[in-house]
């Protein structure tokens, strides 16, 4: 074991496959001679090559059909989109091509492939630099959807996806690269003291399909993903109230039973994501838990989500959820 | 042009920079292309195949000595290029002081156009100020050309009360609907097709209007560069397309961004008329740019333009050049320092001197530091005040929803 923070979590769980696989390949934006902007992908060049590890032009469409044509004729690629924000000219590609071919080949095509892809607020970074597009790729059958939280599961589940024959959609919580979020600003703390920041040096996954149970408890279960995992714990501490925090990590496809079997146990649900509401992963989470938890159900399930409005530079904490609004909702479960 | 670099070996091929970190950069001393090199074509009459030559070419009206010449030369008078030289001293003190205030805490982020500030400032001086702006983010220069009070720049790059886009948006993300300057967008590229899309409602209206765009040499490679080529080639409205070539796309090096020929001789698949010109000459860019709007407004059609220069500074505060080239190369460049050429060309002609120089930089400097004191009035970034959260929820639609209205309630501000 050794301590990492979620950007070097990352960038062992690319060398392990670059190191395992020959036919692993890492391109992108940025990410060759320079590493990545978030450093992501440092040193892997110099020690894999410039034709394992290189910088594409500056086209995500073109980034994502590439992609998918390596993976077509056996290679593994995975490419990373620099923001989030930016995968939108790679959604044709994405979610007509890529996320389909299996299908409509009959099986007879597959594009085995990740894209990485920084996402959510709390950096200053406005409309372009901000957003969780999550809801926009789980409505696409043929892609996978993960999101990571912390260097361990980021490293696991990055490997996870990586050996996956399917496409995956890989999402990181760029807030929590350096340090968990607990919503203060003005108090950021490091990974160094986080045991989830104990991380193999080896090869080992974290499945996808399953999600993780943060802690237990009884009143209410919380679901969140991301950066908004590190926000419930504060909120739940701030409550005073013994929820059961559940980080579902893979979104598509989602850890039902760990999900359905808490809820049933503490029959209240609060679900908590930073992206807009309307049509946001969380209304997909609610209305199956209802159907599937409804007599268990003690109070109406709630969701706590960013706005239904482009996600602003200076007030952006006023539009993330933060452990107060989260706390207040997991309070009103507890009324009814 | 200089030889593209590149290392073909097995299996496919990657472009490399020219000199990395350790290495000496050595473009080759002064560019082999001189002014007189390239004629200026008759704009009423020009087809693409009359621009090969310049497409791969240099358009160039100073020389190394500052000393202008060839059918290019705009002739401008002195009043003029003053007026051009004060825009780019004032671009350059303003980005420096911006920078600083980043550095200190007072900016969340910046980015300057340090090295290319004679790019949107001479084009769009060579435009009429009905003409439509839609820029990349290295062009808040063309702000100062139409007059924008720098204390309102300000404002929106803090991002307080009085940030004309309430604080929506990151800093040097201007919006000016009165000087015709849309608001620049961080999705690189979108705005090349939009501005042949806007030349085309001019076009349909009969207005007497023409609409400037610029993208980068990294930007080119996204497809809203080839839709806006290929529509303007097929409707041909009043349209001037630029890419700015200034060598990086932040750590992307152009031998990275394209395996083709000059950017410029792209166009001309496109039977665009195409031109490729020092982007630190200002008198050529100018040149240029009124070429091209003559094209334009005779109902001709697009002209396809690459502007030759070297990102001197940072992509954005963000960046640490030094990392992925060497820290001095901007020093090598060819193109020199557009500030320096214009300067020494003035003073040649007798019509500046080191005194003026000396008292404009004074004024100007301190004219932005009044400005940067007047802007923090209305807020600053360490303690507001803040454009108010009830502004998340406003002009997302013309009217306000009721869902958006619950969650206005909801956040109680």
């Amino acid at each position: 074991m050794t301590k990492m923070n979620m950007i070097k979590a990352l960038n062992s769980a690319l060398e392990v496959q670059l190191e395992k696989d020959k036919n692993v390949v890492i391109f992108g934006e940025d990410v060759g001679f320079f590493g990545g902007v978030f450093r992501v992908t440092d040193g892997l060049q110099k020690k894999f090559g410039e034709h394992r590890v290189f910088d594409s032009p500056l086209a995500e469409g073109g980034i994502a059909a590439i992609a998918m044509g390596m993976g077509l004729n056996g290679l593994r690629p995975v490419a990373e989109i620099q923001f989030a924000d930016y995968i939108f000219p790679a959604y044709d590609q994405i979610v007509n091509e890529i996320a389909k071919v299996r299908h409509r080949s009959g099986g007879e095509f597959t594009a085995p492939l990740t894209f990485r892809t920084p996402a959510g607020g709390g950096i200053k970074g406005g409309h372009h630099h901000s957003q969780s597009p999550e809801a926009q790729f789980t409505h696409t059958p043929g892609l996978k959807v993960v999101y990571c939280s912390n260097p361990y599961n980021a490293k696991g589940l990055l490997t996870a996806s990586i050996e996956c024959n399917d496409p995956v959609i890989f999402f990181e919580p760029k807030r929590c690269y350096r340090g968990p979020f607990y919503g203060d600003p003005h108090n950021v703390p490091t990974w160094n003291d986080h045991p989830d920041a104990e991380v193999p040096e080896g090869h080992y996954i974290v499945p996808l399909e399953e999600a993780r149970i943060v802690r237990e408890g009884s009143a209410c279960t919380v679901i969140a993903w991301g950066t908004m995992v590190h926000m419930c714990e504060q909120a739940i501490k701030d409550s005073g109230i013994d929820c059961e925090l559940i980080d579902l990590q893979t979104l598509v496809p989602w850890d039902r039973d760990t999900v359905v079997n808490s809820i049933k146990k503490t029959g209240r649900c609060v679900i908590v994501h930073e992206a807009p509401k309307t049509s946001g992963f969380g209304a997909e989470m609610s209305a199956s838990i209802q159907e599937r938890c409804f007599y268990h159900l003690e109070a109406p399930i709630t969701r706590v989500t960013g706005w239904d409005t482009p996600f602003p530079h200076t007030t952006e904490w006023d539009y993330i959820p933060s452990p107060a609004r989260i706390a207040e909702a997991i309070k009103k479960t507890q009324e009814e | 042009m200089t030889e593209r670099v590149t290392a073909t070996t097995k299996p496919y091929t990657i472009g490399r920079p020219p000199f990395r970190p350790g290495e000496d950069a050595d473009f080759g001393g002064k560019f082999s292309e001189q002014p007189g090199d390239l004629g200026r074509p008759d704009p009423a009459t020009c087809s693409a195949q009359d621009t090969v030559a310049h497409a791969s070419g240099l358009i160039r009206v100073l020389d190394d000595e500052g000393v202008a010449s060839g059918q290019w030369n705009p002739q401008l008078d002195a009043e003029t290029m003053i007026q051009g030289l004060e825009y780019m001293m004032r671009l350059r003190i303003f980005d420096d002081r911006m920078i600083k205030m980043q550095r200190t805490g007072k900016l969340s982020f910046y980015m300057r156009s340090f090295g290319e500030e004679a790019i949107a400032i001479a084009q769009t001086m060579a435009l009429e100020t009905q003409d439509w702006i839609f820029p990349s983010y290295r062009q808040p220069g063309a702000q100062f050309v139409r007059g924008r009070d720098m204390v309102s720049m300000i404002c929106h790059c803090i991002g307080n009360t009085e940030d004309n886009v309430k604080g929506r948006q990151m800093p040097v993300h201007y919006t000016w609907k009165e000087g015709r300057f849309i608001s620049i967008s961080s999705p690189v590229g979108t705005q090349f097709s939009q501005a042949v899309g806007v030349a085309m409602a001019s076009a349909y209206k009969g207005d007497d209007e023409v609409c400037i765009s610029w993208l980068g040499d990294g930007t080119s490679a996204q497809g809203d560069y080839h839709y806006a080529l290929n529509f303007a080639s097929t409707f041909k409205p009043p349209v001037i397309l630029n890419v700015v070539n200034n060598q990086w796309a932040i750590s992307t090096h152009a031998n990275l961004a394209t395996g083709g020929r000059t950017f410029a001789e792209r166009g001309l698949a496109y039977d665009i008329p195409s031109m490729r010109v020092d982007g630190n000459d200002f008198l050529a860019l100018y040149s240029v740019t009124k070429w091209a709007r003559e094209r334009a407004a005779a109902g001709l059609g697009a002209t396809h333009i690459e502007v030759y220069t070297y990102r001197a500074g940072g992509h954005s505060s963000s960046d640490d050049p030094s990392v992925y080239r060497p820290d001095d190369e901007f020093r090598y460049w060819p193109g020199g320092d557009p500030i320096l050429r214009l300067k020494e060309h003035l003073i040649k002609a007798e019509m500046w001197n080191e005194t003026r120089h000396t008292a404009l930089a004074q004024k100007i400097d301190d004219e932005v530091m009044a400005s940067y004191k007047a802007a923090c009035e209305f807020g600053d970034l360490a303690s507001g005040p803040y454009p108010p959260a009830s502004t998340i929820f406003t002009e997302v639609y013309e009217t306000v929803p009721w869902h958006v209205q619950e969650q206005r309630e909801e956040l109680g501000k």
